[in-house]
């Protein structure tokens, strides 16, 4: 089944977003990470983290100019909730590498069968820089991969060795796609549920890594 | 090395006046190269960057562009790991482990160290000549408060550089409220207004 980018987007954040528990602190990449916030059920107490320096970011500030001193890790101004709380970067960098973030959610340009994420470059044509991602990646205690499951092109993001520069080594537990969800074990990918819109051949066929499949599978 | 995270916290009247004066050849520290018509981005516009030490610079398409025409270096390096570098300076302290970029090619020339059985990349201190940082309101003393998420590397470049130059949007003739300063003066040489 064809699904519209936006579809694709909405499935992965939503799904992503019942990953959340009470009490979690967030961090979100930029793009399609971003809108997992989007579908937190209200009464969950969660909080966001931002590289730039501040807990309890909110809504984009759209009252002409907003307070340029307030930005998301965008630069963006943003109102702030309730009980926010601001640091400098130092301080931002002791809650993510410290183990104080609970989950990050993060794109990526592929994810490999160990656990590999490549998501900051490519090589000659795109070097935006890793800013916060390799420190957020090692540092929060789930790294989640929200992507959609192939290229524009229709080439697998999922391989089985991320032949594209690494952001860090061994530090996935779960990739989120509009196909399917996989946990990140031991012993490699373990398909853990399909999209019921996808037959189990089509994700097989997206896919570029082997993919460990549970008898009790549900699709 | 100057402060700032993309557009917030940079103090821009300085930066305007190192273009002024084309004081270039400079190796810039900072969090980002921002965007070409702003801030630290203004630098890299007028080419007066030789070097810079950046965890990002996907938000200037002129920095790119240098980089890939072989008219700046760029340095990449992970944002808690410049952060903790110039604090390391600033502290007085030799270098650290950390297992940020383990496994990546950030690794690669450097020492590595296994704690416990786990894989840490060592990191030397990096301080500068002259930092240049943002408040929000100073005092005479150059006690600093810095509003909202503008304390972003403003806080530890204070403690980094040989000569440290504030430049805040208010200046107050009375001390700021001692629990209320962010920045302590003692850090500071110049104020700039």
């Amino acid at each position: 089944m064809e699904l519209t980018k936006e579809q694709c987007r909405e499935i992965i954040a939503r799904r992503i977003a019942k990953e959340l528990k009470d009490g979690d602190v967030i961090s979100l990449g930029i793009g399609l990470p971003t809108e997992v916030a989007n579908y937190i059920p209200k009464d969950l107490q969660v909080y966001f983290q931002s590289e730039n320096g501040m807990i309890g970011g909110g809504e984009r500030d759209f009252e002409a100019p907003g307070n340029a001193h307030i930005t998301n890790a965008g630069g963006i101004p943003v109102k702030i909730r309730p009980g926010a709380v601001f640091f400098d970067t130092l301080t931002s960098f002791a809650i993510i590498r410290g183990g104080h973030v609970n989950t990050t959610v993060l794109g990526a340009l592929q994810v490999d069968s160990h656990g590999n994420l490549a998501n900051w470059m490519i090589p000659g044509a795109f070097v935006p820089g890793m800013g916060g991602a390799m420190d957020l990646t090692v540092g929060a205690k789930k790294v989640i991969i929200a992507m959609e499951h192939t290229t524009n092109k229709g080439e697998p993001r999922i391989v089985q060795d991320c032949t594209l520069p690494l952001t860090a080594a061994h530090e996935v537990d779960m990739i989120v796609t509009e196909r399917c969800v996989i946990d990140v074990v031991p012993e490699g990918l373990l398909l853990k549920e399909i999209n019921p819109n996808f037959t189990l051949e089509e994700v097989l066929e997206s896919t570029g890594a082997r993919l460990i499949i549970p008898k009790n599978l549900v699709a | 090395m100057v402060g700032g995270f993309l557009r917030c916290g940079s103090p821009v009247k300085v930066i305007d006046e190192i273009i002024k004066e084309k004081i270039g050849d400079l190796t810039l520290i900072a969090n980002d190269t921002s965007l070409p018509d702003f801030d630290r981005g203004k630098l890299i516009t007028n080419k007066l960057v030789k070097k810079a030490i950046v965890t990002h610079i996907g938000t200037n398409p002129e920095t790119v562009r240098q980089m890939n025409a072989g008219e700046i270096e760029v340095e990449l390096t992970p944002m808690g790991t410049l952060v903790e570098k110039i604090r390391a300076a600033g502290a007085g302290i030799g270098g650290f482990l950390t297992p940020t970029g383990v496994g990546t090619i950030v690794e690669n020339g450097k020492q590595t160290m296994e704690v416990d059985g786990k894989k840490y990349i060592f990191e030397k201190p990096l301080s500068a000549e002259v930092a240049i940082i943002y408040a929000t309101k100073a005092d005479k003393l150059g006690n600093a408060f810095l509003e909202g998420t503008t304390r972003n590397f403003n806080t530890v470049m204070a403690t980094a550089a040989k000569t440290v130059i504030l430049e805040p949007e208010e200046i107050v003739d009375e001390p700021l409220d001692p629990t209320q300063i962010i920045i302590p003066g003692i850090f500071v040489d110049y104020i700039a207004c």
